[in-house]
């Protein structure tokens, strides 16, 4: 297993503010890995850091085993980056855009032209090469902005939110692609504040006001002690009117936690009082689930802010 | 030493795209200056002709009318209104219907004839001190000439005067302002433009997409200056040719040279665009801080103060803005013929400038980063 990106106890300070509070974590070749968080956790400054954009204050990293305190330039010529705002031109064509990123990552016309076609082909992106980017749909915009941070083959891409304002249908899409990639033994590191998306990743890890508070496949991570505390269960309650029903239930006795899942309420409750539950509601069928990603995510945040109060 | 200017091709090259994609922008930026050279070079004249006078002759006599012929001949004066009291002339003057008042006493023939003094008042509005200090020293010249043909009846004068003045014999307007102006319009068009750039690139985040590729700070401030001085440059052929074809003023020197001194100004000028970007975060604080600049620009570089005549604390700071040495470059070259054995100290502070400048901006840029 190569380790393509590293981080290693990473604080960043600005000023007494702390963006990224001693995070550590590994991502090997080809692998998708997803970070989940809300806004403000510290997303988009990790990847900064990581690109050697910003100096982290204590710790290190390491992107391809070279040090990003020491050999940002370098990083920045084998890493792919995608924001949010896509940094497209889009008073340029589709065309230029390309050509410009090829020209920014130093390929020589020979291998742009290569290069333009390949990513043409991956993206589909070829009928439109003449269209000024600003023409182009969301869905669109994302799989040029793609096509232009893999323009120079990088072995490593950071996405930052690549899907935010994106339809399902294009979401799918630029999903698709990111597998086919990755199984081409590109790395990915994307961002989200999806959990649809965090479950497609291979391994995710889930940062809250600036720590990593939990990292592991999906299965690992719906089984982490801290998403089912002891003596616990995760119930699902069929009910005909959950909208109506969901106050008395939060308000039973033994219930730590219930919330609408389409037509159907799930809660954590203690395991003791699931009987008391079922002779309370006849009318409900109740049964014990696996917890969903969101179910493991809310429940770590509830614990976290339960402690500092 | 490719490191260091990494990114400046593609850069330059998408940026000139952006300029023709833009050709609302561009026609503006091309035609503002040129618009502003007409207004300004029309609107800038010093020399005072046809000060608006309001008169109160109490003397009513021969000897009264053939002074006030002497004060309307001299071209300074316009006897615009004729008052009737004293009270009369300070209200005109007060209300800014006449700038200068001119009040012969009722006696005043009769002192001519007695060969005692005879006391004219003329009454200055301060308000405006080029005005007032014309007023004044035709004034004396008036009174001085008749008095002199008083003493000297039909006789030569003693003394004459006869100035003879070099490079502008005119004393046209014109020549010497149009030269400055266009210092301070090329610094307004190239400032902004390239300022603009910057933080458009910042506001819609295709900066931060930028810093994460391999671009050099160096490669990503030259690969704008490039395009932005460029067209700043024919702006200035432009200009130049409007100066000599419709304002008249004629080229003494060299335009050549004038051409390639102007470079290390527009690199100065380009720089501390560039220096604003890092320090704007919205195109309208860019856009604040761009027209900043003018003033001291106007009031310091000598453009329409003589830097002599300033404290020495002001003359100090005259001596830090580039405009003071591209307008030295630009009168010296136009008015005198200047060469550039005349000229070299300041193409060189110039082109010092303009690389401090430009490295300031790319440090800065690194400091900062996209967000």
């Amino acid at each position: 297993m190569t380790e393509i990106i590293a981080a290693d106890h990473l604080t960043i300070r600005f000023g007494t503010f702390t963006a990224v509070s001693d995070v550590s974590f590994a991502v090997s070749k080809g692998e998708l890995f997803g970070f989940l968080g809300p806004n403000g956790s510290g997303k988009t400054t990790i990847i900064k850091a990581l690109c050697g954009l910003l100096k982290p204050t204590e710790g290190t990293g390491r992107i391809l085993g070279m040090d990003i305190r020491k050999d940002a330039a370098e990083i920045r010529r084998h890493v792919g980056y995608m924001s949010q705002k896509f940094g497209l031109y889009e008073d340029l064509t589709v065309a230029e855009n390309i050509a410009f990123y090829a020209g920014v990552y130093g390929l020589d016309s020979g291998r742009a032209a290569e290069r333009t076609r390949e990513v043409q082909a991956l993206t589909g992106i070829e009928p439109y090469m003449t269209r000024r980017a600003g023409q182009l749909s969301g869905g669109w915009k994302q799989r040029l902005a793609l096509a232009c941070a893999i323009i120079h083959s990088p072995e490593v891409v950071f996405l930052d939110e690549p899907t935010a304002g994106i339809d399902p249908v294009a979401r799918r899409a630029l999903w698709d692609l990111l597998f086919q990639l990755s199984g081409q033994g590109v790395t990915f590191f994307v961002t989200t504040h999806y959990m649809d998306e965090a479950e497609r990743c291979g391994r995710v890890g889930y940062i809250y006001l600036s720590k990593l508070i939990a990292m592991g496949t999906v299965a690992e991570l719906q089984k982490l002690p801290d998403a089912n505390p002891a003596g616990t269960s995760r119930i699902q309650i069929q009910v005909e009117n959950p909208s109506e029903m969901l106050d008395g239930i939060r308000h039973m006795q033994g219930v730590r936690e219930a919330t609408i899942f389409g037509h159907s309420i799930h809660a954590l409750a203690e395991t003791a009082h699931v009987a008391e539950m079922r002779r309370k509601m006849p009318q409900a069928s109740i049964e014990t689930i696996e917890p969903s990603l969101e179910d493991v995510f809310v429940t770590l945040t509830y614990r976290i802010m339960e402690s500092q109060r | 030493m490719r490191a260091l200017f990494r990114g400046l091709v593609p850069v330059c090259r998408k940026e000139f795209l952006h300029i023709i994609r833009d050709p609302g922008t561009l026609f503006f930026a091309l035609l503002i200056p040129m618009l502003q050279l007409f207004l300004f070079g029309f609107a800038v004249d010093t020399n005072i002709r046809q000060i608006p006078t309001v008169v109160l002759d109490e003397s009513h006599t021969q000897e009264s009318r053939r002074l006030l012929e002497a004060f309307a001949g001299s071209d300074v004066f316009w006897l615009k209104t004729y008052a009737q009291s004293q009270d009369e002339m300070y209200e005109a003057v007060r209300a800014g219907k006449a700038r200068v008042g001119i009040r012969i006493p009722y006696d005043y023939a009769r002192r001519l004839l007695d060969g005692t003094t005879a006391s004219v008042l003329v009454l200055v509005d301060g308000s405006d001190s080029s005005v007032a200090g014309q007023a004044m020293s035709t004034a004396t010249g008036v009174a001085l000439k008749e008095s002199l043909g008083r003493v000297l009846p039909g006789g030569a004068m003693p003394v004459e005067v006869r100035p003879s003045v070099l490079y502008n014999p005119a004393t046209r307007s014109a020549n010497f302002f149009v030269p400055g102006l266009i210092a301070i319009l090329l610094q307004v068009m190239a400032i902004l433009m390239i300022a603009l750039s910057l933080v458009r690139e910042r506001e819609r985040g295709t900066l931060e997409q930028l810093t994460m590729t391999p671009v050099a700070p160096l490669g990503l401030m030259l690969g704008k200056m490039i395009p932005y001085g460029a067209l700043t440059f024919a702006e200035l052929c432009a200009i130049l040719l409007v100066m000599r074809t419709v304002f008249l003023v004629p080229v003494h020197g060299n335009v050549v040279l004038l051409l390639v001194l102007s470079i290390p100004f527009l690199l100065t000028v380009l720089g501390i665009g560039l220096v604003i970007s890092t320090k704007a975060r919205t195109q309208a604080e860019a856009f604040q801080l761009s027209m900043g600049t003018i003033l001291p620009s106007v009031f310091l570089s000598g453009y329409i103060f003589l830097i002599e005549n300033m404290p020495p604390f002001f003359q100090a700071i005259s001596h830090l803005i580039p405009a003071t040495y591209y307008i030295q470059i630009l009168r010296g070259i136009i008015l005198r013929g200047a060469g550039i054995t005349e000229l070299w100290v300041s193409a060189t502070v110039l082109t010092v400038m303009g690389c401090g400048s430009t490295l300031l901006a790319a440090r800065l840029f690194v400091r900062r980063g996209a967000s």
